[in-house]
């Protein structure tokens, strides 16, 4: 066995006639954070249940420290799960919520009180026991729900959408105290979200799913800044996408302009290619010396606090192309509506797609 | 690769899923037998007997087949065949009255700010405490030939359509009353306020708004009263005179000649209409979900003299009725001898002295009631569970729900007469329970199966489906988690189901009219007989007594819900 501590092996799972998980294979090291990213219905889900065996994959295995637990029913895995409506039993007591799992395990009633304790500690509702999920805010229940799911110490922690339910604020600070706690714990975790933030702000690597097929697989800052394909260039973050054409090894032509670009190298048989920046890539430094440089005007400003969105008619293109300025390039080169810019792609930053992306 | 590459997906699939592969565990097991020995009991206690009423309605005397021959003898009998077109007209006239006069107390309780409309809502759900048979006997008092209101009826009969037709209306009424109340109140007031700021006529508004959010209801309403009108047994057997209706025919040939195989033509006849109007109602209901967005604002209804007084004046005719009707049935049953002694006292409830089972039949009812509803709420809620919440067995919990909604659109009688047939048969093992308190009771919670199947599918779908899989994460047994949460959680619907089951066990004569032995003789099949042999006094006393048992049953589960559940379910008071 290598280190993984969960192994998927070539995972299809169908509903009907409709694919859901087209050929899934993954591997999770033991103590990972990993998240499952991707757009509602790319299978994210389906895949998080067939782990948990709630919906029993087609084809394919799983295998959970070192062990095929591919047709095991759920009470037969390892695991702990929270749920997006945090599913709390209504009338039982936030304490009898937590130990729910205790009961069952020939724990002594004064361990699982001791149990019960220390965990709410760790969730930081030291006194909320006695209250019921009813008068509890999301966010508390969220956290009962997760103190009820590590009762048990289980190897394997599956979060469906943890956050989603819960209002923006809240939303970021349970972001970090459940990142803190799985770091705390050690335990192998799986959450799996539609927002690329929280992907990007918890996890160790992230999984970006679309169609039931896997896109990409790799850390927050890889996903980011060396997008696989468009689909994630376009997912996580925001790309533009330009037609070009490639022109030797180290030059693309991009609406008449001649474009520095080492990625070329790669796609040199290709007829159709598309350049892709992302918007706060795109940079004007007014400098002499420049060697990807266009000419551009700003037809429209939107101002979103600390940056502004513009978007800019390039010469020789069709298509508008977006750029983020920070409030200080704003004001120290006194951009405006209709102005004339001079921007500087920075080659380091180009990516090249095979085909047009729209 | 392999073979399956050409087959279409799903039969790939299906392949995979048969392959010994996947383990059940000890949960899935128990879910599945648990599901597989209900599904066999509602096969047994339902579909089966179901089944023999046709293969019976083809067969002679003797019980060889005949093909048709008994159909066509019904038909070319007029005496029978009749009774097809009376029970249709009585059907659609019945109709038409109560759903005229349910819209519009129902608009007038939520729509208006009538005075008076605590006292309303109490009032117009009287009818449903009582077995149909006693609003009939008490428009005997007040029309018959010695009736007190005798010149009202301007030299017609009240022994005919008209008291057929007056007592079921009275009877439907409730029912059609709360469908079109729920249907009134389920409205987004944001429309109105849309139709007031665009200056829409008050006429235009009605037509425009509120008809059509109410469409669903009123088809609705108008097939439940047109099924409880063709299925009712009590109304015409008191009060039908020579007048023949379906289900008093079954009765006829059952009972009075022992024409059993006639008995089960009729049956089948009857069900006929009763199934159209049930699969009509089912695809309303499918039509009707989601009207009502979740963010929709509700109505209150602003005061406004003149259309508040006018709707009283309107309305108020209603439960005057309603309390004439019930107050004659208590007052004739306490009357000494009418009506020739008219002092008070309680000869009447003096059921010992009489024919047709005594204070026994009452004490025999109220245990069969508490049977039903314990045995009947347990037995309904835990399959709904089951056919709600497990995982796989797709195409059996599928049958399963179907098979729960026959029972709604099988009439009593009809159901009763099967009973008869399957569990009377000298060669079923099963045929040591007929004649005993166990088949009334089975016979009545198959009778009552539907209503509280839904009722108890709705409750279970507000409950979040994860419970579940956080049990089984947990290593929790389902039945553990069903103890200690979904039951108590389901709390109120399981009052709900039980107190429903009560007061059907109470009320109900058409099913177990034909399997009560002498040992398990019922209050509710008493006042029939009594009232057969003409101890109608008596039988009026029987019916009041029976009534009052509901009443005080509603109220224990009014206070059931409101204090007790207030205690135990102080986790309720934050959501």
């Amino acid at each position: 066995m290598s280190d993984s501590y969960l192994k998927i092996i070539e995972l299809d799972k169908f509903f009907g006639d409709f694919a859901a998980l087209k050929n899934i294979s993954l591997d999770i090291n033991e103590g990972e954070f990993v998240c499952f990213l991707g757009p509602s219905g790319c299978g994210k889900t389906t895949l998080l249940r067939a782990i948990a065996g709630l919906d029993i994959q087609s084809n394919g295995r799983i295998i959970q420290d070192g062990k095929d637990v591919s047709w095991l029913s759920p009470d037969s895995r390892d695991f702990g799960i929270v749920f997006q409506s945090y599913a709390l039993f209504p009338n039982l007591s936030v304490a009898d919520n937590i130990a729910y799992g205790l009961r069952n395990r020939k724990v002594k009633r004064v361990d699982q009180k001791e149990r019960v304790k220390e965990l709410l500690d760790i969730i930081g509702l030291p006194d909320s026991g006695s209250k019921f999920p009813g008068q509890l805010s999301g966010g508390q229940q969220q956290r009962v729900a997760l103190a009820r799911a590590i009762a048990t110490s289980p190897g394997l922690l599956l979060l469906d959408e943890p956050l989603s339910a819960l209002d923006a604020r809240v939303r970021h600070h349970l972001r970090h105290e459940i990142k803190e706690l799985q770091r705390k714990l050690g335990v192998t975790t799986v959450m799996v979200t539609h927002d690329q933030e929280e992907a990007l702000s918890m996890a160790d690597r992230i999984v970006v799913m679309n169609h039931g097929v896997i896109e990409q697989v790799g850390t927050p800052e890889e996903i980011y800044s060396y997008p696989k394909t468009p689909f994630v260039a376009q997912f996580v973050g925001t790309m533009n996408f330009v037609p070009c054409s490639v022109v030797d090894k180290g030059t693309i032509n991009v609406g008449g302009n001649s474009v520095c670009c080492p990625q070329a190298a790669s796609m040199i048989d290709q007829t159709g290619v598309s350049l892709a920046i992302r918007p706060e890539d795109i940079r004007i430094r007014n400098t002499e010396q420049a060697d990807n440089r266009l000419l551009a005007q700003v037809t429209s400003m939107e101002f979103l606090g600390s940056f502004v969105r513009s978007k800019l008619s390039v010469e020789g293109m069709n298509d508008l192309i977006i750029a983020d300025f920070s409030m200080n390039d704003i004001r120290d080169f006194n951009i405006s509506h209709g102005d004339q810019l001079a921007l500087d792609l920075p080659e380091e930053r180009l990516h090249l797609f095979a085909g047009e992306v729209l | 690769m392999s073979i399956f590459e050409n087959l279409p997906v799903s039969l790939t699939q299906e392949t995979v899923l048969n392959t010994p592969k996947a383990t059940l565990s000890r949960d899935q097991i128990l879910q599945a037998s648990g599901l597989l020995i209900a599904s066999i009991i509602l096969l047994i206690t339902l579909v089966l007997p179901l089944y023999t009423i046709l293969s019976k309605s083809v067969e002679d005397q003797q019980g060889g087949f005949i093909g048709l021959a008994n159909y066509i003898d019904y038909f070319s009998t007029p005496a029978l065949s009749m009774s097809i077109s009376h029970t249709l007209t009585i059907a659609f006239i019945t109709t038409f009255i109560v759903i005229g006069l349910a819209l519009l107390t129902a608009y007038a309780l939520t729509r208006t700010c009538m005075p008076g409309r605590g006292f309303f809502k109490v009032f117009l759900m009287a009818p449903i405490f009582a077995p149909s048979l006693l609003p009939a006997i008490s428009l005997v008092y007040l029309f018959g030939n010695q009736g007190v209101l005798k010149g009202l009826m301007f030299g017609e009969t009240i022994y005919g359509p008209i008291g057929i037709v007056i007592g079921l209306a009275f009877w439907c009424f409730p029912h059609a009353l709360m469908i079109l109340v729920t249907a009134l109140s389920n409205t987004d007031a944001r429309l109105y306020e849309s139709a007031k700021v665009l200056r829409t006529s008050g006429f235009r508004t009605f037509m425009t708004i509120t008809l059509p959010s109410i469409k669903y209801g009123l088809i609705s309403a108008s097939f439940v009263v047109f099924t409880l009108v063709i299925t009712d047994f009590g109304v015409p057997k008191v009060i039908g005179g020579q007048y023949n209706m379906l289900a008093t025919d079954i009765y006829k040939q059952v009972i009075g000649q022992q024409n059993f195989s006639m008995g089960a033509v009729v049956s089948v006849v009857l069900l006929l209409p009763a199934l159209f109007a049930f699969a009509i109602d089912r695809w309303v209901q499918r039509k009707q979900v989601a009207l009502l967005s979740a963010r929709a604002a509700p109505l209150i209804p602003k005061k406004n003299p003149v259309k508040d007084w006018t709707m009283l004046a309107l309305c108020l005719p209603v439960p005057i009725i309603i309390l004439t009707v019930l107050g004659m049935a208590v007052y004739a049953s306490l009357v000494s001898f009418w009506p020739y002694n008219l002092s008070l006292s309680f000869a009447n409830y003096q059921f010992d002295l009489m024919d047709g089972g005594g204070w026994e039949a009452y004490y025999n009812s109220l245990e069969m009631a508490c049977w039903t509803a314990l045995i009947g709420t347990l037995f309904i809620f835990y399959n709904a569970y089951l056919v709600e919440k497990i995982k796989g067995l797709k195409t059996l919990r599928m049958l399963y729900h179907l098979a729960a909604m026959i029972p709604l659109a099988v009439p009593g009688m009809v159901l009763g007469l099967a009973y008869v047939f399957f569990f009377n048969a000298p060669n079923n093992p099963l045929n040591f329970v007929y004649g005993t308190m166990a088949i009334l009771v089975i016979c009545t919670v198959a009778h009552y199966y539907t209503v509280c199947h839904l009722t108890a599918v709705t409750a279970l779908k507000q409950i979040d489906n994860e419970f579940e899989a956080v049990s089984a994460s947990l290593k929790i047994p389902f039945y553990v988690t069903f103890w200690r949460v979904i039951m108590p959680v389901s709390l109120p619907a399981l009052l709900e189901i039980g107190s429903y089951l009560f007061m059907n066990a109470m009320t109900t004569v058409s099913a177990v009219v034909f399997i009560y032995s002498a040992d398990t003789m019922l209050a509710s099949v008493a006042v029939l007989n009594m009232d057969d042999a003409g101890d109608i006094a008596p039988a009026a006393a029987m019916g009041v007594l029976i009534m009052g048992t509901c009443i005080l049953a509603k109220l224990i589960h009014w206070v059931f819900s409101h204090y007790l559940l207030a205690r135990t379910q102080r986790w309720r008071a934050g959501t």
